[in-house]
């Protein structure tokens, strides 16, 4: 039998506290990039807060974090200063990695906090912090963030295969949004995940993302195993991907523009069904019929706002009490961003390549 | 004759291919979007999305090459040939070598590679050193749109596997998804004559391992390949404002390399200057300074190269890739040397001689 830390009830405040100081965030990194400021990629974690609230609540010092192209959520949800992060997306030398990394790459080496833009690599750096630990760091644990989609890389199999058989202490958080960048993740997946995780020998369960109290309470039994040497466990949290896989996400705009995203597509799409030689019709019309469901399916569930876990914990804390600590996330959040907006003079915003 | 973009030039070659040829199938992450014209053509057959596991589409790739197919195995961005270089590496290359010439696997792997819009070291990479290295396995680096077309369809009729790479900065699809995303608050520097131009109707081959010369000069050669063939060709203008004449030639295959051209140029000219997006070390660029020694030949030399792990800060980024003020300098810097470009004997045979 594991024992649980004393209180594992969770604080409700408090994960809501740092759901929206992430939302905040992430809005704020949203605005930067559609002012041109931050460069390439922005993969948003809006979505996946109570996720990352409900794990990260059980971060000490001496854990390891490893995590993927989501990267603010679990930095901020650590405590990293803003500050840092703002500027390091801003491409700055006083970011958190002198501006080299970039949002897909931030490197937090006091919080042993290491990001990765490849997919599925957090899995076995996760395992290799978890070995170190047992080492190093008797009684810590280290988490592991990413995706369903990344389920399918070899190294995330891998990485769940060694860290059982040494049963290294290490939280395997699966984030499942549904979405593989622009392919519904249940039309090349196959089979079902928790059971792919225990024929592994990984012990594994699953929570609503939505809902911040069962990830947490799931969560507390992953880290107290896992501090007991106990092994690790695939944490398996369903949350929506609410701006797409990054932000200009094609087919996000699709569906929340379509006047004006569609005529761009018409001209392949028409060509594509009429060109001959080809594949005979009822293939074509079958390709057509995959595309229009893939949005169909995006528009329907990704975007509706039913399922947002920050709006959902709004309703169960009360809307004042809710509105309050929002309220007080939004202003730390922009107070960093007024302030980094001043040191790199940036104040109106601006214009960059 | 059609004014085409660059990767309408890429997918318009692929998908009159795979009109003539039945067995060219298209796979990878996304393709079913990012290929929406052929994906609605050939059908869910014929072009497929992938899970996100290169490891194992790539293998997948290798394994039908060699039992019939001829697959176009996209991989998002040559980066991610990180996660999973064992097919290509120990299995496609070395095919035809093990199976003493009696099996070979045409595949053709398509990556898009580069940098210049700020993704970071992780993401805009171009690696084609490295895998021109490999033997028995080409590597194509088109920097027109006509050549685009045309290397697509030499490598579909290549027997052995080919690494078609796609910079990014000529490829606006590729720019748009993952440079701008709709935003018109960034701007890049794309090169014109690389991002549009005129392909012929229907395109023919370019004959993978054939340089061209896109600009002659008696002064100094500059060596290049994708996206600083345009910035080399800039550099040029500016040299001949002060009176030099700079030869251009634009590898367009890595593997095969085109040592004959090379080499030729580095004689008449001694004096060569590579461009190369790729890092500097282990690379293109010294393979091309040991082919002008190896035959011989006295040529001044200089490489503008990526010389570490691209930084993400965009200022930062363009100084690190090879622009046309690098060039120029570079190039100023091997012209205030003398040319050479005298023959020496092998030094081989002179050794030789000398026991």
């Amino acid at each position: 039998m594991i024992e649980l830390p004393r209180r594992c009830r969770a604080d409700r405040r408090e994960l809501f506290r740092t759901m929206a100081e992430i939302r905040a965030f992430e809005l704020a990194s949203g605005r930067l990039w559609r002012q041109g400021l931050i460069s390439g990629e922005m993969h948003l974690g809006i979505g996946e807060e109570g996720v990352v609230a409900g794990v990260m609540a059980h971060v000490r010092d001496g854990d390891a974090i490893a995590f993927d192209h989501r990267s603010g959520p679990p930095l901020v949800a650590r405590g990293v200063p803003l500050e840092p992060l703002l500027l390091e997306m801003l491409g700055d030398e006083r970011g958190l990695c002198r501006g080299r990394g970039g949002h897909m790459h931030f490197f937090a080496p006091d919080q042993l906090a290491a990001g990765s833009g490849i997919v599925g690599a957090a899995a076995s750096l996760a395992a290799g912090f978890a070995f170190a630990a047992e080492h190093l760091r008797p009684g810590s644990a280290c988490v592991a963030f990413f995706g369903e989609g990344a389920a399918n890389q070899g190294m995330v199999l891998e990485a769940l295969n060694l860290a059982a058989a040494w049963k290294l202490p290490v939280v395997f958080v699966c984030k499942d949004n549904g979405w593989a960048i622009t392919v519904r993740s249940g039309t090349v997946t196959g089979g079902d995940l928790l059971r792919r995780a225990r024929g592994l020998g990984v012990r594994a369960r699953h929570a609503n993302g939505a809902k911040v109290e069962a990830v947490y309470a799931e969560a507390a039994e992953a880290f107290a195993r896992a501090r007991a040497g106990r092994g690790p466990t695939f944490l398996h949290a369903s949350c929506p991907r609410i701006e797409g896989h990054f932000l200009g996400d094609p087919l996000v705009r699709l569906v929340r523009e379509p006047r004006r995203e569609a005529p761009a597509m018409a001209p392949d799409v028409v060509a594509g069904l009429a060109a001959r030689p080809g594949a005979p019709v009822g293939l074509r019309v079958r390709a057509l019929a995959r595309t229009s469901h893939t949005v169909a399916r995006l528009g329907m569930g990704q975007l509706r706002p039913g399922r947002d876990p920050v709006a959902r914990m709004r309703r169960r804390l009360g809307r004042r009490s809710a509105a309050r600590l929002e309220r007080d996330a939004g202003d730390r959040v922009e107070g960093a961003l007024r302030r980094v907006l001043e040191m790199t003079g940036n104040e109106g915003g601006g214009r960059r390549g | 004759m059609a004014e085409l973009e660059f990767a309408e030039a890429i997918d318009r070659a692929l998908e009159l291919a795979m009109a003539r040829d039945e067995r060219i199938t298209v796979f990878g992450e996304d393709v079913e979007l990012l290929r929406k014209r052929i994906f609605l053509r050939y059908g869910p057959r014929r072009v497929r999305n992938t899970p996100i596991s290169e490891a194992a589409f790539l293998g997948v790739g290798v394994g039908a090459a060699m039992a019939g197919l001829r697959p176009v195995v996209e991989i998002m961005l040559v980066d991610f040939l990180g996660v999973s270089l064992d097919p290509l590496l120990n299995h496609a290359a070395k095919l035809e070598e093990f199976s003493g010439g009696s099996w070979n696997a045409p595949l053709v792997v398509r990556a898009s590679c580069g940098g210049g819009y700020g993704d970071g070291g992780q993401h805009e990479q171009c690696l084609w050193g490295m895998l021109g290295g490999i033997p028995g396995l080409a590597v194509v680096v088109p920097s027109t749109p006509e050549d685009a077309a045309g290397l697509m369809l030499a490598a579909l009729e290549h027997p052995g596997p080919v690494v078609y790479l796609e910079h990014k900065l000529l490829s606006e699809p590729w720019l748009e998804f993952l440079g701008r995303g709709g935003r018109d608050t960034v701007a890049f520097d794309v090169p014109p004559a690389g991002a549009r131009g005129i392909v012929p109707d229907p395109p023919s081959p370019t004959p993978l391992g054939r340089a061209r010369r896109c600009r002659p000069g008696g002064d100094l050669t500059i060596v290049s390949l994708g996206v600083g063939v345009h910035r080399s060709l800039e550099a040029a203008e500016e040299l001949a404002l002060t009176g030099f004449d700079a030869e251009v030639i634009d590898l367009r295959s890595v593997a095969p390399l085109d040592v004959d051209v090379i080499v030729a140029a580095a004689r008449a000219t001694g004096r060569v200057l590579v461009v190369d997006e790729d890092y500097i070390r282990g690379g293109l660029s010294g393979e091309i300074a040991a082919a002008i020694a190896e035959a011989g030949v006295d040529a001044a030399f200089a490489r503008v190269a990526t010389e570490g792990t691209i930084p993400y800060a965009r200022e930062r980024e363009d100084r690190a890739l090879p622009n046309t003020e690098r060039i120029v300098v570079a190039a100023k810097g091997l012209l205030a040397r003398p040319s050479r470009g005298s023959e020496r004997p092998p030094a081989e045979v002179g050794n030789l001689k000398a026991r």
